[in-house]
């Protein structure tokens, strides 16, 4: 499914808050279809990075293009390239206020990508697919901790977007709660959605990952299919990493 | 020797009790009288309905005025707090704009929570609009700003205790700023502000009976009226402590039913 055509590219991307420099430069192609897990220890830079993607954090140096436009540069409306951006996020962040429907339709509608019924439609269809049409009414209180997270898939996937990010998607769940989410996601993997996934399920990494991130004291410290990466991990730290998660 | 006793004892009670009767009598003529005086002779009702009026005008007006100038001064506030910093890296026209507009904001809420409100009244009533003759107008106007700088404070620390997460979701989803403050951020701010929100209410209803100052005949001067023309004081002005009373009781149901409401979201 991966296909040549580069749908991300990072370049010299550094992110300090104050004098604390979380990325010390990053650079990598994500490729249209691919499954890229970012692993690391916590503090490493992983969810920043993700975050910098998206430009829910602004980097303070380097570049990202998506779809070929610099992302970064001063002019560039980042709004519309988020559309195209979805994201997931570890606490789920469903719209407390709103049912799950108007959960998912509340983007597509407003930002005019498809009218009011066809958004119904088609959020009636995404959330059949995970199981959750009979709470379409429900407000986001009222579900558990797996069921919102996949509310919150369906939410990002309403607005057809050319890839998902998520960022620590199973943290804040039950273990029992855990499954339900991965097997969503590995079902979009195996569509060919492109992907890019910050977590700490070494399982799913090893699964459905075309590519394993190992990001270290901000820089990408090793990358590899996730066979070669997890039966020949190259670096000391990520041998070290390794032995303590697996 | 006991049955004296007794019947002395019942007849002593009798005269008491006819003196009670008597009393309450009397008491009851005198309160009915001072009812006609105070309320029915001359429609004195009328002043206190008048003014009554006068007063729920400008209360709900201002408060509406006071909500709008709150939203608006919340929103640049809280816009400035949270993205200031970032907008400063960026430099440019916009940040300027942001800071020109937050510094008189804060220029504004300086002014209006550091003077009292009958001084604010007066000034707008004799010098700002001097020229004008419609004092519930001026008192609505004097009145809604006021109570904007309070409005403003209570919805900032709202927008600042909507989880941040809300907000990054919007903004994930390609929603500008302000869509997300719109469909997202302001309706839970408001939900969560709501009870202080109400008590601003009931603190502006009581503040403009201070409308008399400049010439308005709302209901606490209606009531002020009627004591100086029918000089008996105890009537009218607890009349008016009682419709105050009652105003803010209903208020208050109403405001718990609508609370009630909205809990539905989050069971």
């Amino acid at each position: 499914m991966i296909t040549n055509e580069t749908l991300i590219k990072v370049e010299g991307l550094e992110k300090a808050f104050g004098d604390n420099k979380v990325l010390r430069g990053i650079d990598t192609e994500i490729k249209k279809g691919e499954v890229v897990v970012v692993i690391g220890a916590s503090g490493s830079g992983k969810s920043t990075f993700l975050r910098c993607l998206n430009l829910l954090e602004n980097p303070t140096g380097g570049k990202i293009f998506f779809e070929g436009t610099d992302i970064t540069a001063p002019k560039v409306n980042i709004n519309l390239h988020r559309q195209k951006m979805g994201m997931v996020f570890q606490q789920f962040n469903l719209f407390n206020n709103l049912t799950i429907l108007k959960n998912i339709t509340l983007a597509p509608v407003k930002l005019g990508v498809m009218s009011k019924d066809k958004a119904n439609e088609k959020a009636m269809e995404l959330l059949r697919r995970v199981g959750l049409e009979d709470k379409a009414n429900a407000y986001p209180s009222q579900l558990s901790g797996g069921q919102k997270q996949r509310v919150a898939i369906v939410r990002a996937l309403a607005m057809n977007p050319e890839v998902l990010l998520f960022d620590e998607p199973t943290s804040a769940l039950d273990p029992e709660m855990v499954g339900e989410v991965l097997e969503v996601m590995k079902q979009l993997a195996d569509e060919g959605m492109t992907m890019v996934v910050v977590t700490h399920e070494m399982g799913f990494a090893r699964e459905v990952a075309s590519r394993v991130v190992f990001i270290d004291e901000g820089v990408i410290a090793e990358e590899n299919t996730p066979v070669e990466f997890f039966a020949n991990p190259q670096c000391e730290r990520l041998k070290d990493f390794l032995s303590k998660v697996l | 020797m006991t049955a004296w006793i007794v019947s002395d004892f019942f007849s002593f009670m009798k005269v008491k009790a006819q003196g009670l009767a008597e009393l309450l009598k009397s008491g009851w003529v005198d309160f009915v009288d001072e009812f006609k005086l105070n309320f029915i002779e001359g429609d004195r009702w009328e002043w206190l309905l008048d003014g009554f009026k006068n007063t729920l005008l400008i209360t709900l007006c201002s408060c509406l005025l006071g909500i709008a100038l709150g939203v608006i001064v919340a929103i640049v506030r809280s816009t400035y707090d949270k993205t200031g910093a970032d907008m400063k890296k960026r430099g440019g026209f916009g940040y300027r704009l942001l800071a020109f507009f937050n510094a008189i904001c804060n220029i504004y809420l300086t002014i209006i929570r550091g003077t009292p409100v009958v001084v604010q009244l007066l000034i707008m009533y004799f010098v700002i609009f001097a020229s004008s003759t419609n004092g519930t107008a001026v008192a609505i106007v004097a009145f809604g700003i006021n109570s904007g700088a309070y409005v403003a404070e209570i919805f900032r620390s709202g927008i600042m205790s909507v989880d941040k997460g809300q907000f990054e979701a919007g903004r994930s989803l390609g929603l500008n700023y302000i869509q997300t403050m719109i469909h997202i951020i302001i309706p839970q701010m408001f939900k969560i502000v709501l009870p202080t929100l109400c008590n601003e209410f009931i603190v502006l209803l009581k503040e403009t009976s201070v409308a008399g100052y400049v010439g308005i005949v709302d209901l606490t001067k209606a009531g002020d009226l009627i004591r100086g023309r029918t000089f008996s004081a105890f009537m009218p002005l607890i009349a008016v402590a009682l419709i105050y009373l009652v105003v803010v009781m209903i208020f208050t149901a109403l405001v718990g039913k609508l609370e009630r409401r909205l809990r539905n979201s989050d069971h």
